[in-house]
């Protein structure tokens, strides 16, 4: 039996921490890996009596948020309560937001990773804001041992971001992620750690198969707790799989087949999932009488406007126009983040060329980056000194070679200068007429190589740079072999 | 001297003027609290060490010049649903029965800052949940008039323990009449305030936007004098209101010569209103046209709706803050057997099942009810609608007058057991109170005199929001004019 030709169709609900020094509703911190139960207080731990005070910061970076993702806002956003029971729920409610959530429609768009010239366009559904829930830990080796729960990071602010079922691809999915990952940090609204929990993703899955000229679509299954982007390229491939041998075997259609856990959508292309409805009103949302309806201002709006800076699509768009950097090389650089690109625009504001500075911070910076594991933040070689360097070059007075030395010497030596450095390391710029002496006296010591170049054999040229070096370090290799030919054929 | 005669502003004054030490006003109600209690069971929990700790410090103070308010030194009963931190706090629970909160309720710390002595804490419904005080974990409370009787609910113990001197001043709250029906069927004041006056911060919710702090006194200028203490906005409170709070006191004495009050028709012409109530009724706008007021009829057309509705407010939002008490972190926790199959849902079910008295236990389905799946639109959607609509009328209503009088009670204080097989008879008693909470607006219980059999009367005034010095100054213009109880009840 032939295999019957099908297309994944896939949406992320991504959960992202904002980055708030206090929790959404109290004035708790929101530090990550304290001793459990010591970021709590009456309000976080829902003690009778006490009452959520909304965080004022946490608005501002949903905003910010919203802006860069082309959502649109309203005027009014309001709170909700979504009851059930949990252990590290402590109030039996979460404090969300149902129908009128702080971001509304919008898309996000980036580099297609099968077609990097083009761009894909992910729509967002919206992005609602809610406070996270603690964790527990079941001490499963024990067996019949107690569970333990830390309230640390219940209340502290979540946005979460949801997508439409744009995406076709495992892969999709994940540079979707990357380029999401890559926007928040650029905007500085979340550290995106998917280890510490500040970014988790959930996929929802489905299969749409072409046979006898009509699309079936499979049930759709919500996979959750997805730990790294590799781990959600991995689950999505497997769950298409699984779905198509399940299909196969028992023909299960969406909307058809029992219900499960995990939930159905209806029929592709038609209105919500039946299954989101069914379970929405399960949570008996209703408007949180604890808190006000927020009202969103002209003025919040042109402040998170002029907070926005520049987002990643702009930076590579820059890169390719301003700086004249080829599509793949601009999208390297900007995927470090705003770090990255701030160091390459410093780099170029003191004068160095811009393809050598992105070929430098490609190859030498970034594999120490990761060799060292350093931020580019932390680099120990700054932007102004790179570009010094990468001037010399330009202006021929240092080969890559000597040009890479001073780089290995800067890591050690961060404070020198390029003259220090050279001076350190004996490098100095040979002047022409050393340059033609020493050219001159190999000449002499090799007539074997001179005959084979008159000839017309010129791979000896190479061995005369080599020993070039050895008589003067500091000797250019192309000076050299340009000189010692030139000679050669003007005798 | 009979401590229990003076007004609580007397008892200030004279404790200022160090005639009397707050130490000896202290220990005497005290001693009374104690010795009356056995019988009335109005208190949950009296605290003389902690009174008397107080009392000397408000002695010490004032000895050094220091008078923290006009109520300084004097002591005062708070309801059992507001935390406090020096007291466990139990909501007349089995759930709560062993909670001590790590934090006081803002109305109390405003208390004790102003040098007032909380010597206990008072008796009332479950949660709040009822108009009898029958439903405490902590068993009946009496009303010290008529033993045989209920002292009105849920602010009972409050309303008993001010009846029977046991303390110059009760805090109470009020979430559907829980201050005012008490207060109506013990013969002494209560007010409950605009929502928002009071800071709700602490105080363990029932229905979040129906609860209201309010305090019960015998003298209306007692009620004035310590609402001014209670009130004013609370960061911790989002739906604190901002508003500046008036000198309550100053406009007591302003003559009501050409003020509009509002005869409700549908109040006053319901055909459950006891003959002697209404009378009384009678009896006061006859008092108030005396005084130079003008009567306007006015008519509250949605009253009839005001029951069902509030009786869909405020269990909905009482199931999500219920849904706390889930055993897990605090409050009482069930066994469970091992042999069931998920111990979490058993542990919680089971503790909920068994922490809960009846009443509790039908609120919290109810409101589960009708925020369920489905009958959302029809049920809960459906009374904010019509709360809407009932706020609109008062709106009205006092567009053409600046107050409104009326009966607290379709009838005086009834049997204990009465009403107990037949919640929604009970229910309907609160017909004429819960409009001022649907409406968010102040509301008083004044006493009016006695029936035949001797029960105490009351007459209930109503205002527009943030208007409660005007409530205060009509009842303390009925006060001087007739009504008031200058004997105690017979304990």
């Amino acid at each position: 039996m032939t295999a019957i030709p099908y297309t994944t169709v896939i949406g992320l609900e991504v959960h992202v921490q904002l980055k708030t020094k206090s929790k959404l509703f109290c004035g708790c911190s929101t530090e990550f890996g304290a001793p459990p139960n010591t970021q709590v207080c009456p309000v976080c731990t829902g003690q009778p009596g006490a009452l959520p005070v909304m965080n004022q910061r946490a608005i501002e970076l949903a905003l910010l948020t919203g802006m860069a993702l082309n959502c649109r806002i309203d005027e009014v956003t309001k709170w909700d309560r979504k009851n059930y029971f949990y252990p590290d729920l402590p109030k039996g409610y979460q404090i969300s937001q149902f129908d009128q959530p702080i971001c509304g429609a919008g898309y996000l768009e980036f580099p297609d990773p099968d077609q990097p010239e083009k761009l894909m366009r992910v729509r967002l559904t919206r992005a609602h804001l809610e406070e996270d829930a603690g964790k527990s830990m079941h001490d499963e080796a024990a067996g019949k041992a107690d569970s333990r729960i830390d309230l640390n990071r219940t209340g502290t602010p979540l946005l979460e971001i949801v997508s439409e079922p744009d995406l076709r691809s495992a892969q999709a999915a994940k540079a979707y992620l990357t380029e999401l990952r890559l926007l928040l940090t650029f905007l500085g609204v979340s550290d995106c750690n998917m280890q510490e929990g500040s970014l988790r993703a959930d996929a929802n899955v489905n299969l749409h198969i072409e046979q006898d000229g009509r699309s079936i679509a499979t049930p759709i299954v919500e996979i959750k707790n997805l730990n790294s982007f590799r781990a959600v390229e991995r689950a999505i491939s497997y769950e298409s799989q699984r779905q198509y041998d399940l299909w196969k075997a028992t023909g299960q259609e969406l909307g058809r087949a029992p219900k499960q856990t995990r939930g159905w959508d209806d029929t592709a292309g038609v209105t919500q999932p039946q299954r989101e409805k069914e379970e929405s009103s399960d949570y008996r949302y209703f408007p949180d009488p604890d808190l006000v309806p927020i009202r969103i201002t002209a003025a919040q709006l042109s402040a998170a406007e002029k907070a926005l800076g520049e987002l990643p699509s702009a930076a590579r768009q820059r890169l390719e126009t301003t700086h004249e950097l080829k599509a793949y090389d601009a999208d390297v650089i900007v995927s470090q983040g705003k770090g990255m690109v701030v160091y390459f625009d410093k780099a170029i504001e003191a004068g160095a060329p811009a393809r050598r500075v992105s070929s430098w911070l490609q190859q030498d910076v970034l594999r120490t980056l990761n060799e060292k594991n350093l931020t580019i933040e932390k680099f120990p070689v700054t932007a102004k000194q790179l570009a010094e360097l990468l001037i010399a070059i330009e202006a021929g007075k240092l080969d890559n070679s000597r040009a890479k030395t001073v780089f290995a010497f800067w890591l050690e030596h961060p404070k020198a200068d390029l003259a220090m450095a050279m001076n350190e390391l004996g490098i100095e710029t040979v002047d022409d007429g050393v340059l033609e002496t020493l050219c001159r006296e190999l000449l002499e010591e090799h007539p074997q190589i001179v005959e084979q170049v008159k000839a017309g054999n010129l791979k000896g040229l190479g061995s005369l740079i080599g020993a070039a070096k050895k008589k003067n370090p500091n000797a250019d290799p192309k000076q050299v072999r340009d000189l010692c030919q030139k000679l050669i054929m003007s005798n | 001297m009979k401590l229990e005669e003076l007004s609580a502003v007397e008892l200030g004054r004279r404790i200022a003027a160090r005639e009397l030490s707050s130490r000896e006003v202290t220990l005497y109600f005290l001693d009374r609290a104690n010795r009356l209690d056995g019988e009335l069971n109005a208190f949950i929990h009296i605290d003389s060490e902690e009174g008397l700790r107080l009392a000397e410090s408000a002695d010490n103070a004032i000895s050094h010049g220091d008078v923290a308010s006009p109520l300084a030194g004097v002591p005062v009963a708070i309801k059992d649903v507001l935390c406090t931190s020096s007291m466990p706090t139990t909501c007349g629970s089995k759930m709560l029965e062993h909670y001590q909160p790590p934090y006081t309720a803002t109305a109390v710390k405003n208390l004790t800052r102003a040098g007032l002595v909380p010597i206990g804490k008072t008796n009332m419904d479950e949660f709040a949940m009822g108009g009898s005080t029958e439903t405490s974990h902590f068993g009946l409370t009496r009303n010290p008039w008529a033993k045989d009787r209920t002292p009105g609910g849920s602010s009972g113990g409050a309303a008993a323990s001010l009846a029977a001197g046991m303390v110059p001043l009760s805090i109470g709250s009020d979430t559907g009449g829980s201050v005012r029906q008490p207060a109506a069927f013990c013969g002494v004041c209560g007010i409950k305030p605009t929502y928002g006056r009071i800071s709700r911060h602490g105080l363990v919710a029932f229905a979040s936007s129906l609860d209201q702090v309010g305090p019960l006194a015998h003298y209306v200028e007692d009620v004035a004098a310590i609402l001014q203490l209670l009130s004013g906005h609370d960061n911790r409170d989002s739906t604190s209101l901002k508003q500046p709070v008036p000198r309550f006191t100053a406009e007591l004495n302003k003559s009501l010569k050409g003020i509009r009050v509002g005869v409700i028709h549908e109040h006053l012409e319901h055909e459950a209103l006891d003959s002697e109530v209404r009378a009384a009724v009678l009896d006061g706008q006859r008092v108030l046209e005396d005084l130079g007021a003008t009567l306007v009829d006015v008519t509250l057309p949605h009253t009839k709706y005001s029951v069902p509705t509030y009786y869909l407010v405020a269990p909905s939002e009482a199931s999500g803050n219920l849904s706390r008490y889930d055993g897990v972190h605090f409050g009482f926790r069930s066994r469970v057997s091992a042999a069931l199959e998920s111990p979490l849902d058993a542990m919680i079910a089971r503790s909920r099942s068994l922490g809960f008295g009846a009443e509790v236990r039908r609120r919290v389905m109810l409101g589960t009810f009708a925020l369920s799946a489905g009958y959302y639109d029809a049920y809960y959607k459906k009374a904010l609608q019509v709360r809407r609509l009932i706020a609109n009328d008062y709106r009205a209503a006092f567009e053409r007058v600046d107050v409104l009088l009326g009966p607290v009670t379709p009838r005086p204080a009834f049997q204990l057991g009465e009403n107990t097989d037949d919640p929604v008879r009970m229910y309907l008693e609160d017909l004429f109170t819960v409009g001022a909470n649907l409406a968010g607006i102040p509301a008083m219980s004044i006493p009016a005199g006695f029936t035949a059999g001797g029960l105490p009367l009351a007459l209930h005034l109503e205002g527009p929001a943030f208007g409660e010095s005007r409530l205060l100054n009509v009842a303390y213009q009925l006060q001087q004019a007739k009504f008031f109880n200058a004997k105690l009840a017979p304990v």
